[in-house]
């Protein structure tokens, strides 16, 4: 039976949405909900059947389904409540101190219903991006499907899209299906790259294309796709530094399908809806070192905030914004992020983009970002108050295809205070 | 003769560009590993690559009409499309649970093949 009102209510129950719940009851909040429209618990990563999950958290090398079913046992054994097949249609922030979120969702089972929060977890994770979104012209017959949708067909529903396939996008998914489609019987004549260098893990490049003698060409696009009914071929170019097409470098590569693995984008309709605010260059709220938003009482975890590239940080940020939301449920503590943190040399972007100094008291903060061009060099991760180093770590290279990382630990709590903003910066050495 | 060869580590996702000495089948050094399984993954994949395998087989009376399922420990990489044609012929009936050996002892490698999820 569903409650009227619930101290924690998290919106998606993949594994931000599952870390985050389970964080929300182990740090007191008695009565929490998951909502997610799918029919199970667990996200994409139930149609993730591939190995690689859980090395960091659990130090062992788990299936997409096994790493969810490890949070659904323990979300299930801690009695956290959850809402499948359902949508949720908007999240409204309280307009009064005595009164909660109100979030409206529907089902086919309980039509339209209301319930109440003291506080919100957004764990909508990431969409991926369409041919629409890359403009990729040409004319528009069946066969054209993004890598996550090929990926539920050949991994849950057991569909095969097709025989003779073109990837665009050095992506995960797109290397990852790359593999499994050769595995099912098809044949993948290439994958496609716009960008100089790969996107997705070095580590995908080998045991997925490498293994299956599947060639990359970076700075590769499709300028055109053929076909009327049926995708027949695509017209592949190379471009140069500014994405022009090099004329005289076409090449009509015959395929039936086209996969598309052409980025993720954080998904934020509720949020935006909800007034919190987004950040334009990661697609995702603005968040505090403890993943709450500009709302307060709305905190975001996971792919929803930045697209991760691997889950274990999905599942330890999703534990954070659970504790943070718990202990803001709990009136433990509604202080709001003070120094904000700026994005320096190199770097695209710092989540978090707010941080309150007073928490760095009692526990680390690791602050995440990108990088906006490959360095294959060793290089220095600085965190600055503006010429003062205060924190440092040296990398043997940084990408943009791998999140970088650096940790603010209790000792740097005094040059923290003092800060009025910091910069993180990546260097060469 | 020794020779330097560059082979990219998959243990973790980190990804090492490991730069390996070696003369004929015998390595003589390992270097740019950023870790101590740099070394040990250098020497498997030079003479028994291996490989983490998953993929589906077919369920009956679950929620989907695919389990998803991978090997116990990685495979050795030669055999995988033979490992393939011999999990297009087990099918499962639910419910079955994580973990659950669907295939045991694949192809007499020693290496089972266990459920990914419930289903």
């Amino acid at each position: 039976m569903i409650k009227p009102l619930y101290d924690v209510i998290v919106i998606g129950a993949g594994p931000g949405g599952l870390a985050a719940a389970i964080a929300a009851k182990q740090n007191g909040a008695a009565d929490v909900l998951m909502i997610d429209r799918d029919l199970e618990l667990g996200g994409i990563l139930l149609q993730c059947i591939h190995n690689g999950f859980g090395v960091e958290i659990f130090k062992q090398d788990l299936p997409g389904p096994g790493y969810a079913q490890r949070f659904i046992d323990q979300a299930l054994g801690l009695n956290i409540e959850y809402l499948l097949d359902t949508m949720v249609l908007d999240v409204i922030p309280p307009a009064a101190p005595d009164e909660h979120h109100r979030i409206y969702a529907m089902s086919k089972r309980t039509g339209l219903i209301e319930v109440q929060a003291r506080a919100v977890v957004l764990a909508m994770g990431c969409r991926e991006r369409t041919r629409a979104q890359i403009r990729l012209p040409g004319s528009r017959p069946a066969g054209v499907y993004t890598a996550g949708t090929a990926q539920r067909w050949v991994n849950v529903e057991g569909y095969m899209p097709g025989k003779e396939f073109v990837i665009l996008g050095s992506g995960d998914i797109g290397m990852i299906m790359a593999r499994r489609l050769t595995l099912e019987g098809a044949h993948v004549n290439r994958v496609l790259e716009i960008m100089p260098y790969l996107t997705g893990l070095t580590r995908n490049y080998v045991q997925c294309l490498l293994d299956y003698d599947i060639p990359l060409h970076l700075r590769h696009t499709i300028k055109r796709i053929i076909g009327r009914k049926r995708v027949e071929a695509v017209e592949t170019v190379l471009v140069d530094e500014r994405w022009n097409p090099v004329p005289g470098s076409e090449e009509v590569v015959p395929c039936d399908t086209l996969l598309l693995s052409v980025g993720l984008i954080p998904e934020n309709e509720l949020s935006r809806k909800a007034g919190v605010k987004v950040d334009p260059v990661t697609g995702g709220p603005v968040v505090d070192d403890g993943f709450q938003t500009s709302v307060p009482g709305i905190f975001a975890a996971g792919n929803v905030v930045h697209v991760y590239d691997l889950v274990d940080w999905v599942t330890e940020a999703g534990l954070q914004a659970g504790k943070w939301a718990a202990r803001y449920a709990l009136g433990l503590s509604t202080a709001a992020g003070r120094v904000p943190l700026k994005a320096g040399e190199n770097v695209r972007y710092v989540v978090p983009h707010v941080i309150n100094p007073a928490a760095l008291a009692n526990e680390s903060i690791r602050l995440q970002f990108r990088i906006t061009q490959p360095i294959e060099q060793p290089v220095m991760i600085e965190v600055r108050d503006g010429e003062k180093v205060i924190a440092r770590k040296g990398e043997p290279y940084a990408r943009p295809g791998e999140m970088v990382n650096v940790t603010l630990a209790p000792k740097h709590y005094d040059d923290v205070q003092k800060a009025s903003a910091l910069t993180v910066s990546v260097v060469k050495r | 003769m020794e020779e330097m060869s560059k082979l990219i580590c998959i243990t973790c996702p980190k990804g090492c560009t490991l730069e390996v000495t070696r003369d004929g089948e015998t390595i003589i050094k390992v270097e740019k590993n950023g870790c101590k399984r740099g070394p040990d993954y250098a020497q498997a994949e030079l003479t028994d690559p291996r490989r983490m395998v998953a993929t589906t087989v077919r369920a009956r009376g679950g929620i989907h009409p695919l389990l998803p399922v991978a090997t116990a420990a990685p495979f050795p990489k030669p055999r995988i499309h033979e490992l393939m044609d011999a999990l297009r012929q087990v099918e499962v009936q639910a419910p079955v649970k994580a973990g659950t050996v669907v295939l045991a002892n694949a192809l007499g490698e020693g290496i089972d093949i266990l459920a990914s999820r419930d289903i």
